[in-house]
């Protein structure tokens, strides 16, 4: 298990580097997802699958999605299906793949390996949810209250003066849990014509 | 604990370094997850489930951050054409 352990630091910080030097945004995007798929591994191995589950989809799945979504908008009218061509080349894939096929390995061989954990008992869900809903059900209150203030700063400033709302409707409602109220800086600058 | 160090250091470099807004909130991703994952250290240590608890509220917040600042991106990417962080330094204070 500590090799596991080790294995998976490794990929995730090739990986982390390798995104940081790559140029395009998409290359950068699936470099990314290897982190945190490495970053998932390296939570079931320390005990905690919990985490791990959550981190592999709310973090690999929901939130590159959202990243996926902008880099797709953003480059509409820009270079569209030439870039993509490009793109889409043979050996793009060849790392991401690598490093996420370490992973697989890993975790195939710590499915076969008895005793999850490093050397310690896992710290399931039941005991999060028990703890979590007990001493720390203000800090649910807060984060619910944050995520609902998240929700409707980003639908404010994804609706503003774009004529097609139905993208951004689509992409906070996938969300669902979404950010601060940075939004309050730009609060109602826009709505001035209506009110006068 | 180390490789939460090396990440959230790495994450830094790319905040400073990139200047392509949407990397820097990849840079952002990776320095919340660091901090995440020394909190999941630190509760599988000690065998509490407090650590899960903070990885948690984390990832709310993170959630809550990108999609904000996604929606921010959307808005100077229209208002400027241009993801480079330069450009957009317009603001004088």
């Amino acid at each position: 298990m500590e090799l596991t352990f080790y294995v998976t630091g490794a990929v995730a910080i090739v990986s982390t580097i390798l995104m940081l030097t790559r140029l395009n945004l998409v290359h950068a995007l699936l470099y990314l997802i290897v982190t945190m798929l490495a970053l998932a591994v390296e939570f079931l191995v320390l005990g905690a699958p919990f985490a791990a589950a959550l981190e592999a989809i709310v973090y690999a799945g929901a939130i590159m999605v959202l990243f996926l979504f902008v880099v797709m908008m953003l480059n509409i009218g820009r270079h569209a299906a030439d870039s993509e061509r490009r793109w889409l080349t043979r050996g793009i894939w060849i790392g991401p793949v690598i490093l996420a096929g370490i992973l697989v390995i890993e975790v195939a061989y710590a499915a076969g390996v008895a005793s999850p954990g490093l050397g310690t008992a896992a710290t399931g869900p039941k005991e999060v949810g028990i703890a979590l809903f007990g001493p720390y059900a203000i800090g649910v209150a807060l984060a619910s209250m944050l995520l609902m203030a998240g929700l409707v700063g980003a639908y404010h400033l994804g609706l503003r003066k774009s004529e097609l709302p139905e993208k951004r409707h689509d992409t906070v409602a996938d969300e669902g849990r979404v950010g601060p109220g940075g939004s309050l800086v730009l609060a109602g600058t826009d709505r001035s014509p209506r009110t006068t | 604990m180390v490789l939460a160090g090396v990440l959230f250091s790495l994450g830094l470099i790319g905040l400073l370094v990139r200047r392509n807004l949407i990397f820097v909130l990849m840079s952002l991703e990776v320095l919340l997850n660091s901090a995440g994952l020394a909190f999941v250290v630190a509760g599988s240590r000690w065998h509490q489930a407090d650590g899960q608890i903070m990885f948690l509220f984390i990832l709310a917040m993170a959630a809550a951050e990108v999609a904000v600042g996604l929606a921010l991106v959307l808005r100077i990417y229209h208002r400027f054409t241009s993801l480079d962080v330069d450009a957009i330094s317009e603001m004088r204070g």
